[in-house]
C-alpha cells in the first residue's frame, strides 16, 4: 500500500510541475496576477508530493519490503538501518527520486527566501524549474520507477554493493546531487532573465547567493567523493580523472567561473551575456554528468542503468534543455549590451582571464572524457584518454589562474595600473619566491615542480595576508585594528577563506604528488617495512564476523623509531548475501601525514595465516586536499550570509533598482 | 589585444591537442597483439578473460603472472603489484602496459571492476569478437563440408 502511496504521490507531483511549469511563465509573459500567484503554492505543493515519495520508498526500505523490486535488488535483511536508508538512494531509480527531491527543495527554498523579489521574476524562475521537475519526473514514471512491484515478493534482497556499504555513501550522493542541481536555479535566473529581457546588476545580486549555494554543495560533494575513493577503493589515490568524477568536475569548473562572473556583473554590470551563458552551460553540464552516469554508456561503480531507453531520454532532455536555452539566448542576448566598459589590466579584465582559462580546463576535460565515448560510438576501435593526458593540460592552464588569484584582489576596477600592482605586490612575490626556493629542501629532494606550486601557494598566503590587512588600515579611521577587521563585510572574508582554501589544497596535492612513498610487499608473520620513516611490523591474520560479512583483519604495529605509535587492523571482507570481496584500508590519520595499509590477497590461498601481499603508503599532507575543500565551501556559506543579501529590501526599492539599472 | 588573445587561445589549443595525442591509449585483443597490429614500446591496453589456473605468483610474493585469453589466442602478462579484490580465473579483466621483447605483456595497471556481474566493455567485445569470427569459420567449414558431399 504504502509504494502504490508513493507512486500517486509522483504522478501527481507530475501534474503539480506541468501547472507550476506553464501557468507560472504564461502569468508572467501575459500579466496575469492570477496565474502568476499559482507560482509559489504550487512548489509549495510539489515538495510536499515529493517529500511524500521519498519518505514511502524510505519505508519500504526501513521495513524490507521484498516485494517492491528496487528494494530487493539493493538491500537485504542483514543490512544495518544506517544503510538500508542509504540504499535508497544506492541504485538508478532511486537516485533520481533523490535527484527530483533536492529540485523541489531548492524550488521551496526559491518559493520561501524570495520575498524581495519582484512577483514576476518568481514566477519565472519556478516557472522554469517547474518545467525542470516536469522532464525529470517524467522520466522516472515512464522509464525508471523505484515502486515497480515484484509479485511474488522475494524472501531476501540481494543486497547493497559492499563498495557502497560506507558512512561516506550515506551523504556523498545528496551532497552532490545539491550542487549538481542547485544549478538548475542559477540556470533558471537566468532562462528568466532571458525571457523578461532584464538582466542587470539586480538581477546577478539575486542569482549570486543561489549560485554560491550550489557551488559549495558540489565542492563537498566531489571532495566527499574523492575521501571515500581514497579510503575504500584500497588504492590510495584521491582523483582518478573517471569519466565520473570528470563529469562532476566539469560543472564545477563552469559554476566557479560563473561564481566571479557573477561578481563582475553585479559590481559592474559587464560580462551579462557571459554570465548568462555560463548559467546555461553549468546547468548542461550537471544534465551531461547525471546523462554520463545514468545512461550506462559508463560502467562504473556509479553506473546503474544499463536500458538503452533511459539513455536516450536523458539525452533528448538534454538536446531539448540546451537547446531551447541556447536558441533563446541567441534570439535574446543582442539585446542585453554590452555594460561597462574596461582597460586591458583592470579587475575586470583578470577576472575574464581566469574566468577563460577556467573554461578552457574544462573544454579539455570535456574532449578527455568524449572522445573515447564518440570513438566507440562511431564503431571506430577502444580507446582511452589516461590521466597524464588531464595532468599536463591541467598544470599549465592552473599556474596562471593561481598567480592572478595574488593579483585581482588589488587590481581595481576599469583601469589598473602595472607599476602600482608590482609596488605594492613586490615584497610579497620576493618573499613568495623564496619560501618556494626553499621549503622543498625540507621534505627530501628538490624538485621544481614542488618549488614552482609552494611559490604559487607562498604567493596566494601573502597577498591574501596583505590585501586583508591594507584594507583594514585604510577603513580604520583611527580605531583599533581587530575592531575594523571585524566590521569587514562577510563577502570579503569569503573571498580570501575560498582563495586560502585553494592554497590548501594546492599543497596537499603537490605535497602527496611529490613526495609520497608505496611499496606492495610479501609480509610473513614478523616481517617488518618502512615508509617515509615509518615501519609497520606483521602480526599476523585473524578473523572477525560482521553483521553482514566476514572479514580478515590484519594485525599490524605502526613504529617510529622504535617506538609503538598504535596497532593497524586492515580487512578484506567477504559479503555474505553477494559473495562479494571488499578490502578496507587502514588509515593513520595525521595533520602532515597518512600512513595507509590494506590487504592484498594470501600469498598462499590454502594457508591465509602464513603470508600476505600487503600494500603500504605513506601520504604526505593528503588530507589538506579535503581540508582545503571544506575552506573553500566555509568560504561561500561566509558569502551567502553577506549581510546585503540578509537585508529584506522593500519590493518598491527593489523594482526602483532593476529599472534604473 | 584581441590578436595576442587569440594567439594565447592558439597556444593552449596546441598544448592540450598535443597532450591528448600523446596520450590516447588503443585497446587490442590477444589476437590482434598475435597479428602484430599492436605497437612496441608504447603503452596499450589488453583484455579478455583470465584463463582457468594460469595464474602464478613468484618468489618474491608480488609479482604475478597470468593468461589473458579472447578464448582464440593466449597473452602472458606479468604484473608486480596487488590485484584488485574482483580480479579472479574465468572473468574479464583489462590491462595497461607494454609489450616486452619476449613477448610478455608487463602490465603497469591491472583495472579494477566494480561489481561481479561487470565484464569491462574492452574484454567483452575482445571475446566476443574471438566468437564471431570462430562461428563464421565454422560456418565456412559447415559449409565446404556440405559441398564436398553433394
Amino acid at each position: 500500500m504504502i509504494p502504490e502511496l508513493g507512486h500517486f504521490a509522483l504522478i501527481v507531483a507530475l501534474c503539480v510541475a506541468l501547472v507550476q511549469g506553464v501557468l507560472s511563465l504564461a502569468g508572467a509573459h501575459l500579466r496575469r496576477p492570477s496565474w502568476i500567484a499559482v507560482a509559489r503554492p504550487a512548489a509549495k505543493a510539489q515538495a510536499v508530493l515529493i517529500v511524500t515519495a521519498f519518505v514511502c520508498l524510505s519505508t519500504a526500505f526501513v521495513q524490507n519490503d521484498f516485494s517492491v523490486l528496487y528494494v530487493t535488488q539493493h538491500s537485504n535483511s542483514l543490512l544495518p538501518l544506517q544503510y538500508r536508508l542509504a540504499a535508497v538512494w544506492g541504485g538508478h531509480e532511486g537516485s533520481l527520486l533523490l535527484w527530483v527531491l533536492m529540485l523541489a527543495l531548492w524550488t521551496l527554498a526559491v518559493a520561501v527566501f524570495s520575498k524581495q523579489l519582484p512577483e514576476a521574476m518568481v514566477a519565472r524562475v519556478l516557472g522554469v524549474l517547474g518545467l525542470v521537475a516536469a522532464g525529470f519526473l517524467l522520466f522516472i514514471l515512464l522509464t525508471s520507477n523505484p515502486f515497480e512491484r515484484l509479485l511474488p515478493g522475494a524472501e531476501d534482497g540481494s543486497d547493497l554493493n559492499p563498495l557502497l556499504q560506507d558512512p561516506g555513501l550515506i551523504i556523498h550522493p545528496p551532497m552532490l546531487y545539491m550542487g549538481y542541481v542547485g544549478f538548475s536555479v542559477a540556470y533558471a535566473f537566468a532562462v528568466s532573465a532571458l525571457l523578461s529581457g532584464q538582466l542587470d546588476a539586480a538581477w546577478a545580486r539575486w542569482s549570486r547567493p543561489w549560485t554560491t549555494a550550489a557551488w559549495c554543495f558540489l565542492t563537498l560533494g566531489i571532495a566527499l567523493g574523492s575521501g571515500w575513493a581514497y579510503y575504500t577503493l584500497g588504492w590510495g589515490g584521491w582523483w582518478f580523472w573517471d569519466p565520473v568524477e570528470n563529469a562532476s568536475f566539469m560543472p564545477w569548473l563552469v559554476g566557479t567561473a560563473l561564481l566571479h562572473s557573477l561578481a563582475v556583473t553585479e559590481k559592474r554590470g559587464s560580462f551579462k551575456n557571459w554570465t548568462v551563458l555560463l548559467a546555461i552551460a553549468a546547468f548542461s553540464l550537471s544534465l551531461l554528468g547525471t546523462f554520463l552516469v545514468r545512461s550506462g554508456v559508463l560502467t562504473s561503480v556509479h553506473a546503474f542503468a544499463t536500458d538503452p531507453k533511459r539513455g536516450i531520454f536523458i539525452l533528448l532532455f538534454l538536446v531539448v534543455v540546451i537547446g531551447t536555452s541556447l536558441a533563446l539566448f541567441a534570439w535574446r542576448a543582442p539585446k542585453v549590451g554590452l555594460g561597462g566598459r574596461f582597460g586591458l589590466l583592470s579587475r575586470e579584465s583578470l577576472l575574464l582571464t581566469n574566468n577563460v582559462l577556467l573554461v578552457v580546463a574544462c573544454a579539455s576535460v570535456l574532449l578527455g572524457t568524449l572522445y573515447p565515448m564518440v570513438i566507440d560510438a562511431l564503431g571506430a576501435g577502444k580507446l582511452s584518454v589516461g590521466p597524464p593526458y588531464f595532468n599536463s593540460v591541467f598544470a599549465p592552464l592552473m599556474i596562471p589562474a593561481l598567480f592572478l588569484m595574488g593579483v585581482a584582489p588589488f587590481a581595481r576596477w576599469k583601469q589598473a595600473s602595472v607599476a602600482e600592482l608590482a609596488r605594492t605586490l613586490r615584497w610579497a612575490f620576493l618573499a613568495a619566491a623564496t619560501v618556494g626556493v626553499i621549503a622543498p629542501f625540507f621534505f627530501g629532494t628538490w624538485k621544481p615542480l614542488v618549488a614552482l606550486s609552494l611559490l604559487l601557494v607562498a604567493w596566494i598566503v601573502l597577498a591574501t595576508l596583505l590585501n586583508f590587512v591594507g584594507r583594514v588600515q585604510a577603513t580604520r579611521a583611527g580605531g583599533s585594528f581587530v575592531g575594523a577587521a571585524i566590521k569587514q563585510p562577510r563577502s570579503f572574508f569569503a573571498m580570501h577563506v575560498a582563495h586560502l582554501g585553494i592554497a590548501v589544497f594546492v599543497v596537499g596535492v603537490t605535497m602527496v604528488n611529490g613526495y609520497q612513498a608505496e611499496k606492495d610487499v610479501k609480509m610473513e608473520v614478523g616481517d617488518s617495512v618502512t615508509v617515509g620513516g615509518y615501519t609497520l611490523r606483521f602480526n599476523g591474520v585473524h578473523t572477525q564476523q560482521g553483521p553482514n560479512y566476514m572479514a580478515v583483519v590484519g594485525d599490524l604495529d605502526l613504529l617510529k623509531d622504535d617506538r609503538l605509535l598504535r596497532a593497524m587492523n586492515p580487512e578484506k571482507r567477504n559479503y555474505v548475501s553477494s559473495g562479494s570481496p571488499m578490502t578496507e584500508a587502514s588509515i593513520d590519520t595525521g595533520l602532515f601525514r597518512d600512513v595507509y595499509v590494506s590487504l592484498g590477497e594470501p600469498i598462499d590461498k590454502a594457508r591465509p595465516e602464513d603470508a600476505w601481499a600487503v600494500r603500504v603508503y605513506y601520504k604526505p599532507f593528503v588530507d589538506w586536499i579535503w581540508g582545503g575543500c571544506v575552506l573553500m565551501a566555509f568560504g561561500g556559506l561566509l558569502a551567502i550570509t553577506d549581510r546585503r543579501y540578509r537585508r529584506h529590501a522593500a519590493p518598491v526599492e527593489v523594482a526602483a533598482l532593476a529599472q534604473k539599472a | 589585444m584581441i590578436g595576442g588573445g587569440l594567439a594565447v587561445l592558439g597556444l593552449v589549443a596546441a598544448l592540450v591537442l598535443n597532450a591528448f595525442q600523446s596520450n590516447l591509449v588503443f585497446f587490442f585483443s590477444p589476437t590482434q597483439v598475435a597479428a602484430g597490429e599492436a605497437p612496441i614500446g608504447k603503452s596499450f591496453r589488453i583484455g579478455g578473460m583470465v584463463k582457468d589456473g594460469s595464474i602464478k605468483r613468484e618468489p618474491d610474493g608480488v609479482t604475478l603472472r597470468f593468461v589473458v585469453t579472447d578464448t582464440e589466442k593466449d597473452m602472458v602478462v606479468a604484473y608486480k603489484g596487488i590485484l584488485p579484490d574482483l580480479f579472479r580465473e574465468g572473468k574479464g579483466a583489462v590491462a595497461q602496459g607494454k609489450l616486452g621483447g619476449d613477448g610478455i605483456f608487463v602490465a603497469s595497471e591491472v583495472l579494477a571492476k566494480h561489481d561481479e556481474n561487470y565484464m569491462p566493455p574492452e574484454a567483452a567485445k575482445a571475446v566476443g569478437d574471438a566468437h564471431a569470427r570462430a562461428a563464421a569459420n565454422k560456418a565456412i567449414v559447415e559449409a565446404t563440408a556440405k559441398t564436398i558431399r553433394q
